[in-house]
């Protein structure tokens, strides 16, 4: 994996998540160590997302680099009508790897291109957020001590839901079974279901929330969007049914863990925070380990 | 005799590629696909001819020009079952028939206004990922351009 780039989640092979994961288990157990003394990360936000930022900065600081770039496009050459190419080039002679984080869709693709350094897709869009899905696989690793074998559902927004989609093909190497639940006009779109059928993956979908939770091992929420309506009173209509409560989580099974992306609006009520199966802050925990091992990697560099 | 007829619709050449069976509606897409616009040899094509298997077609002749494989296959995009002649001395000396290719780079454009392709300076790559029913991957944005969405460039 050294300097190559880490663009899309169909880019590794089943090898390279497990070494990305045991790499991160590593970096979880001594998270300070200066491996990066002398490098320098661009992280060059072209829209905001403070969290993916953070997390990637809290990584990058834990293992001793330094962090130029952006956080927004507003404050950066683009305003004044600079090309990506223009900017990933000169940014590259700025840096030993770039995390970059792009509303256009394949412009993470394009800039590993042109840039002389890796780069590392922090998001392109509704196409692809790959360290979002190496790190719900660490988490799911953590916590069922395997990946092999697991029943999986997946609640909320399945059709514009990127995490879902990189999820469901990353685990795909698993021979999971999937539970989707979704609204009709946001179920699991059908190349994934043909790509499901294609490889012999069980995948069962429900329009509500149903007593086979009981026998799931992850529940992986995510948040239907008002903007996705067209029609305001559907939105009203169907809000309220895919929201987890704590009193749905009784006769769950123990090794049962809630996931989310993050941010959460209303789909998980709060009473489930305090719940043990509540998983989805150490989620965003192991987004740093998970980060850590990613860079590490691909630069080269030996814990 | 009718085949011969409609070939001489449009005059022979000498030296060349004659390339028939086109549907008559692809005729411009095949030229612009092939560069034929921008160079200096000979060219004689006729349009709106009449075909026993697909309505009206268009045939183009190219005189001293010979293509290679990779090149004619990309107009498989809009003449999937257009044949070529290779014609020396006013013989025809081989035929070819165009098979879709493995990758479509630069000819196409991505299905998807999101795509960094259509919003910088990027020239288009894709991958055929079905041949049968001719869907394109982007390499860029990983959306699928299939067959009924097939712009060309």
């Amino acid at each position: 994996m050294k300097n190559k780039s880490l663009i899309s989640i169909n880019d590794y092979s089943k090898e390279d998540y497990l070494k990305i994961l045991d790499l991160a288990a590593k970096f979880e157990a001594n998270p300070v160590q200066k491996i990066l003394d002398g490098k320098v990360v661009a992280t060059l936000f072209f829209e905001p997302s403070t969290r993916t930022r953070l997390s990637f900065e809290s990584a990058i600081s834990k293992l001793g680099g330094k962090i130029i770039g952006f956080t927004d496009a507003a404050s950066s050459s683009v305003k004044k009508g600079e090309s990506l190419k223009d900017t990933i080039m000169t940014v590259a002679n700025y840096s030993d790897l770039i995390v970059m984080r792009h509303p256009v869709e394949g412009s993470a693709r394009y800039a590993s291109e042109v840039s002389k350094v890796p780069v590392v897709n922090a998001g392109d869009g509704a196409n692809q957020h790959p360290t979002q899905t190496l790190l719900d696989l660490y988490s799911i690793l953590k916590t069922q001590g395997t990946l092999e074998n697991l029943n999986i559902f997946m609640v909320g927004d399945l059709k514009y839901g990127r995490t879902v989609h990189s999820l469901l093909i990353a685990m795909s190497h698993f021979n999971p079974t999937f539970n989707f639940i979704s609204p009709e006009f946001l179920k699991i779109p059908d190349e994934y279901k043909l790509f499901l059928n294609e490889k012999g993956i069980k995948y069962y979908e429900h329009s509500d929330f149903t007593e086979y939770i009981d026998e799931a091992d992850i529940v992986y929420m995510t948040r239907v969007q008002k903007e996705r309506f067209s029609d305001p009173i559907e939105y009203e209509k169907v809000k309220n049914v895919y929201i987890l409560r704590n009193n749905m989580l009784e006769n769950t099974k123990d090794n049962l863990r809630i996931l989310h992306p993050l941010p959460r609006v209303t789909e998980i009520n709060e009473d489930v925070d305090s719940n043990p199966k509540a998983y989805y802050f150490q989620q965003a925990e192991n987004g740093v380990y998970a980060r850590q091992a990613i860079i590490a990697s691909i630069l080269g560099l030996d814990i | 005799m009718t085949k011969e007829t409609k070939e001489l619709r449009v005059s022979a050449i000498k030296n060349g590629t004659a390339i028939d069976h086109i549907p008559a509606d692809s005729l411009f897409n095949v030229i612009n696909i092939l560069g034929l616009d921008k160079i200096d040899n000979t060219i004689t094509f006729g349009t709106n001819l009449d075909s026993q298997t697909q309505g009206k077609k268009a045939i183009i002749k190219i005189s001293e020009r010979y293509f290679e494989d990779a090149e004619i296959n990309k107009i498989s995009l809009v003449a999937p079952n257009a044949k070529l002649n290779i014609i020396k001395d006013y013989e025809v000396v081989d035929k070819k028939v165009i098979e879709i290719p493995d990758t479509f780079d630069k000819i196409v454009k991505c299905v998807n206004p999101k795509c960094v392709t259509n919003v910088e300076a990027v020239s288009t790559k894709f991958t055929v990922v079905d041949k049968n029913e001719l869907k394109l991957k982007c390499y860029y944005c990983e959306k699928i351009t299939s067959k009924g969405n097939i712009e060309v460039v």
